[in-house]
């Protein structure tokens, strides 16, 4: 058995060095693919990270009626904490909310005088839900209970931050499976032109009963090798400029909830979904090309 | 033991090749098959190595149908039959001894047993001293004996043998007629299509004829006949 691998393994590099130029078209796509592929991934990832940590900061902010008193107010607090998705409810004082509202606006809040007029907001509820996916559903469900004047959370601003996610994703992974395609056909051929010229060896291996897999072996390494080399650059790329990346973003976005995910393990773990990649298109390419070669 | 029963092929194409042959060859004959171009004897012979498959009917090599054989035992049963080609199909970058190894090497045989079984045959077909040639520096005799060391060295019950002087003078064409029959004496079956009259005429062997995909004639010390 490993007599009969390290045959197969010699073949695989024997022919790549044969096909010079073709081995180093094919492994330059497949560089070039997953160096795009491993830069979208980091900026989807990424992306899809901040997103989440976006939807952990919506609070669903219940008003609270101003004819409610304070028992009917104690009875509204134990109807919301009753619902399940709901992880946390906050008491929020009008004078609380208008300072918050004071403090949003900054240098203009001051000037608008607002506080020495009567105070026109509403106490309030903040509620935190466990999943952010079901806060439009505890916001209806926190709109029927008594007590409850309006409920507000950040609508629009989560569905333009999920839009926006979700139409980089879309377009991210559009382009990565076009490059992907390239790469694998790409590497098809290159095995297409080995087995050509080693067709007369092929065809006598089957006329002397060698198994189709034994013949598909060679073959299959040399795929195999195409799309692991074609790896090497990309995770190189990523492990040496990654932490560059972060230490340019972080001091542009502190104090907002963007924050990249950090080098370790992020990097690894693409770094191997980057080698797989490779793995993967490697092999399918040579067993798409081996395939009618086989047929008796 | 070769046994055909009922056996029709018909090509994608539309050429019906063969028309219903019967015909059993029996362990340790040696057999022509001899017939027009066309005839259908190329399809007869490649549908003994499972090159071609039937379209109808029984191929029973050793008693496994070839017909409904699963794809995967093929390789299996070539390992039972050798074939020699009349363009010796040898592989120019390797030895004589490397060719003729190939075939062991290729189905999982010990390096050990390799070099045994190889300088076995290549004894028997008398090119021992040859081993570490190349193909192109020897004479097309000398490399026709190479490719039928190649189809012996795993001892199979049966060797096919498509035309297998159809590229040599007369004198070398002898030469492996000797080798074939010093094969066949020594219990090894023999299956070989033929355009050589002379061969035919004077071995005295068994004869195959096929005409318009039939077996028109089958004679146990049988002569060539009358074609082209």
């Amino acid at each position: 058995m490993i007599k009969t691998l390290s045959r197969h393994l010699r073949e695989s590099f024997r022919s790549l060095g044969r096909n010079t130029w073709m081995t180093f078209a094919s492994i330059s796509a497949v560089t070039v693919t997953l160096i795009l592929v491993g830069v979208f991934l980091v900026i989807m990832l990424n992306l899809n990270n901040m997103a989440s940590n976006a939807e952990k900061e919506v609070e669903v902010k219940v008003l609270i009626d101003l004819t409610a008193n304070q028992k009917q107010q104690d009875e509204l607090k134990a109807e919301i904490e009753k619902i399940p998705e709901i992880s946390d409810v906050k008491y929020s004082s009008k004078d609380d909310e208008l300072k918050a509202l004071i403090k949003s606006f900054g240098e203009n809040g001051q000037s608008m005088g607002l506080v020495d007029q009567e105070n026109p907001l509403n106490d309030a509820f903040i509620v935190k839900t466990t999943d952010p996916h079901d806060t439009p559903k505890v916001a209806k469900k926190l709109e029927n209970l008594k007590g409850t004047y309006k409920v507000t959370y950040g609508k629009e601003e989560v569905s333009r931050l999920f839009n926006v996610v979700g139409v980089a994703r879309n377009v991210g992974i559009a382009l990565i499976i076009g490059l992907l395609f390239t790469a694998m056909f790409l590497i098809s051929n290159t095995i297409k032109i080995t087995i050509f010229a080693r067709r007369k060896e092929i065809e006598i291996m089957k006329l002397v009963g060698a198994t189709n897999w034994f013949i598909r072996w060679p073959f299959f390494i040399e795929g195999l090798l195409l799309g692991v080399f074609g790896s090497i650059i990309p995770i190189a790329v990523l492990l040496g400029t990654y932490q560059y990346a972060v230490g340019w973003v972080a001091p542009r976005v502190q104090g907002s909830f963007i924050s990249m995910l950090p080098y370790n393990p992020f990097v690894y773990q693409v770094s191997l979904v980057l080698l797989l990649i490779g793995a993967i298109i490697g092999v399918w390419g040579s067993l798409t090309s081996i395939r009618k070669f086989l047929k008796v | 033991m070769i046994e055909m029963k009922e056996v029709y092929k018909i090509y994608p194409n539309g050429v019906k090749a063969i028309n219903g042959i019967n015909v059993s060859i029996h362990p340790g004959e040696f057999v022509y098959v001899v017939g027009p171009s066309g005839a259908g004897k190329s399809t007869f012979i490649k549908m003994m190595y499972r090159e071609e498959k039937p379209t109808k009917g029984k191929i029973l090599i050793n008693n496994k149908d070839l017909g409904s054989m699963k794809e995967k035992e093929i390789p299996y049963v070539r390992r039972e039959i050798g074939v020699v080609f009349q363009d010796f199909k040898l592989l120019p970058s390797l030895t004589v001894f490397e060719n003729v190894a190939f075939a062991l090497e290729v189905i999982g045989e010990q390096p050990s047993i390799i070099k045994k079984k190889v300088l076995e045959v290549l004894d028997l077909v008398q090119l021992k001293h040859k081993a570490r040639q190349f193909p192109d520096q020897l004479s097309g005799g000398e490399q026709q004996r190479v490719s039928i060391a190649r189809s012996i060295v795993n001892h199979p019950e049966v060797v096919i043998a498509d035309e297998p002087t159809g590229n040599l003078d007369p004198d070398t064409s002898w030469e492996i007629m000797k080798t074939l029959e010093e094969i066949n004496n020594r219990g090894t079956t023999v299956v070989m299509a033929t355009h050589n009259k002379e061969i035919v005429n004077s071995m005295k062997k068994r004869v195959i004829a096929i005409e318009d995909g039939m077996i028109v004639r089958d004679e146990a010390r049988g002569e060539y006949g009358i074609y082209d």
